[in-house]
């Protein structure tokens, strides 16, 4: 065993050594197999985050969302609609709630206005709100700090920020501000009595699509949405986005894998020579292929840790500035928030398994012709 | 001892081009002796000590090692006694471009898988034998000729093999570093090793340390003294 590592520490020591005598042509492929793994793993790790962060979020959001339908437009809900959807069988909590959208004209970005469940204990007191991280950022707003926007008649209101909104759940709450009913009624002159839409909790999880089936049929101007559904609408919504940009990205990957097929597999001269030297020396077939397979697989690996754990800071460091417009992008005024750092096994293996073993495969096989040539070519001055 | 019997060996064979370049060698070599392979160009001395060497498979005929029968073996297991018997020094002494003069000592010894240390010292003590030790991190494609047949040299001794093989060493040396490496040569054969080396050179073929001159022509032997 001792014998065995030691040959193998020889062999990566003339591989690192022989890679040195050709820098050019290795540190080139070297930096364009790092790019490639670091695109490749931006896309892949910030579509991840983005898919896991929706499913944490949504764990704990209503089981069905009513809203009322007016020629095609979302409209408010009438008091007695509570009542109704409140009397169905298998319904076991209904809550109406309140929400709405604010432009800000100073920082250019959107914000959702919400009020709170009355039982979620995010309750806020009047001339108070609760704001989300990124809006925070953008006004530079601390903690019993001052918010101005101006209500729907005109006037500008100013609210104590009584809280931040958890940094966990940034993907849905960086625009969000909370604030209490009465403040919210005023400030949008929102009709007495009425809501945006009713959030149901059911008895059974297993019933809910019987429930969203009575929903529609005794209240036939309602829209219901089930959670599931939300959460398959963002979880395509990601892989429409991913599957674009790995489709952009599919065109750079097949110029690196010709590049890199005809730089690996391409002996030059001096490199046949050296084969035939080393195997009239005493070198077997498999100690040139076991070097050659050393040079392929420092050269992937290095690739891929290098080009991985840029593409981690990328994503995670540095809110992915490369892919932002187009993943994140669902508004240009959307407010900045950063996504908790995730890793995905899976992904992360399907990764390594494209990108590092072709590669090794196609140093080795190139070699594999060269080393099988008789050693005697290196007596005869053939090589 | 190697013992050569009904040796021939043919290149592209079944092919318009097909060429005899040993054809018919019977030959016992002793042990601890200098044997020299004499011949003009195309006589078939080179390939000769490429069969003697397990560099090449002969296409009819037996090598014996020692008594062993080596034409008929893999590759794998002629590569393992070529490695163990045998040291090469080439003609145009094929050393490794960009590789310092120490390491390129040390190449045949890589794939055996021995301690470092010991190795890099066995290397070096050769290097200090051949007057080189002030070049042992010199690439190789800084030193002279003569230095690097000398490189070549220790390459082919860092096994201990019983064997050393030079093909034409002194073809590209002058005089002077051929008569230097004659004196090598005695006192490689002074260590009890076996020599075996082509040359169409008088200096080599009439030097006192060369025991046997075999005197080759068109693949066949039509000399022995």
């Amino acid at each position: 065993m001792r014998t065995w590592i030691e040959k193998q520490k020889y062999l990566i020591d003339f591989t690192l050594s022989s890679m040195a005598r050709r820098k050019v042509k290795n540190f080139g492929i070297l930096f364009l197999y790092t790019l490639l793994v670091f695109l490749l793993a931006s896309v892949m790790l910030f579509a991840h985050a983005l898919r896991r962060e929706a499913a944490a979020t949504l764990a704990g959001a209503p089981d069905v969302i009513v809203q009322r339908m007016v020629a095609g437009r979302h409209d408010l809900i009438p008091p007695d609609y509570i009542y109704k959807l409140g009397s169905l069988r298998g319904v076991r909590k209904t809550e109406s709630r309140l929400w709405g959208y604010y432009y800000d004209p100073f920082v250019r970005a959107n914000y959702t206005i919400m009020v709170p469940a009355s039982a979620g204990g995010d309750e806020v007191a009047t001339g108070r709100v609760a704001v989300g991280q990124a809006i925070a950022r953008r006004l530079a707003l601390t903690l019993n700090g001052e918010i101005f926007l101006a209500a729907y008649s005109g006037e500008l209101r100013s609210f104590t920020v009584a809280r931040l909104l958890p940094h966990e759940s940034e993907l849905f709450t960086a625009d969000l501000v909370l604030m209490s009913e009465e403040d919210f009624r005023s400030f949008f002159d929102y009709p007495v009595g009425q809501y945006t839409d009713i959030a149901l909790t059911v008895t059974n999880p297993q019933e809910v699509h019987n429930i969203a089936g009575k929903i529609a049929s005794s209240l036939p101007d309602s829209r219901v949405i089930l959670r599931d559904e939300i959460l398959r609408t963002y979880e395509a919504i990601f892989n429409w986005r991913e599957g674009v940009v790995l489709a952009l990205l599919s065109g750079a990957v097949i110029a690196f894998g010709i590049f890199a097929l005809e730089k690996a597999s391409g002996l030059s001269a001096d490199e046949k020579r050296e084969i035939g030297i080393l195997k009239a020396i005493g070198w077997e077939t498999g100690d040139v292929i076991r070097m050659k397979f050393w040079e392929g697989a420092l050269i992937s690996l290095t690739a891929f840790f290098v080009g991985y754990t840029a593409a981690y800071l990328h994503v995670f460091r540095f809110a992915a500035a490369l892919f932002e417009p187009v993943l994140k992008g669902w508004s240009t005024l959307y407010p900045d928030f950063e996504l908790v750092p995730t890793l995905d096994g899976f992904e992360l293996a399907t990764l390594f398994f494209f990108t590092v073993f072709p590669y090794v495969l196609a140093t080795i096989v190139p070699i594999w012709r060269a080393a099988v040539t008789d050693p005697d070519s290196v007596m005869r001055g053939a090589l | 001892m190697i013992e050569l019997a009904g040796i021939r060996k043919a290149f592209n064979q079944g092919r318009p081009n097909e060429f005899w370049a040993l054809n018919g060698i019977d030959l016992k070599i002793a042990p601890q002796q200098v044997t020299v392979f004499f011949g003009p160009s195309g006589s078939g001395k080179t390939t000769l000590l490429t069969v003697v060497g397990c560099l090449a498979r002969p296409t009819t005929g037996r090598v014996r090692l020692n008594g062993r029968d080596t034409s008929g073996l893999p590759e794998r297991f002629l590569t393992g006694i070529r490695r163990r018997t045998f040291g090469f020094i080439f003609q145009q002494f094929n050393l490794v471009r960009g590789v310092t003069a120490i390491e390129n000592v040390m190449l045949p010894a890589y794939p055996l898988g021995s301690d470092w240390k010991e190795l890099k010292e066995r290397a070096g003590s050769l290097l200090d034998s051949l007057k080189l030790s002030h070049r042992r991190t010199a690439r190789v494609e800084w030193l002279s000729g003569g230095e690097q047949q000398r490189i070549a040299i220790a390459r082919a001794l860092i096994n201990d093999p019983e064997v050393l093989i030079a093909d034409e060493p002194t073809a590209n040396l002058d005089t002077a570093l051929s008569k230097e490496f004659l004196g090598i040569l005695e006192s490689l054969a002074g260590q009890g090793r076996s020599l075996l080396l082509t040359s169409h050179d008088p200096l080599v073929v009439e030097s006192s340390v060369v025991r046997r001159v075999v005197t080759l022509r068109d693949g066949r032997i039509v000399g022995d003294r």
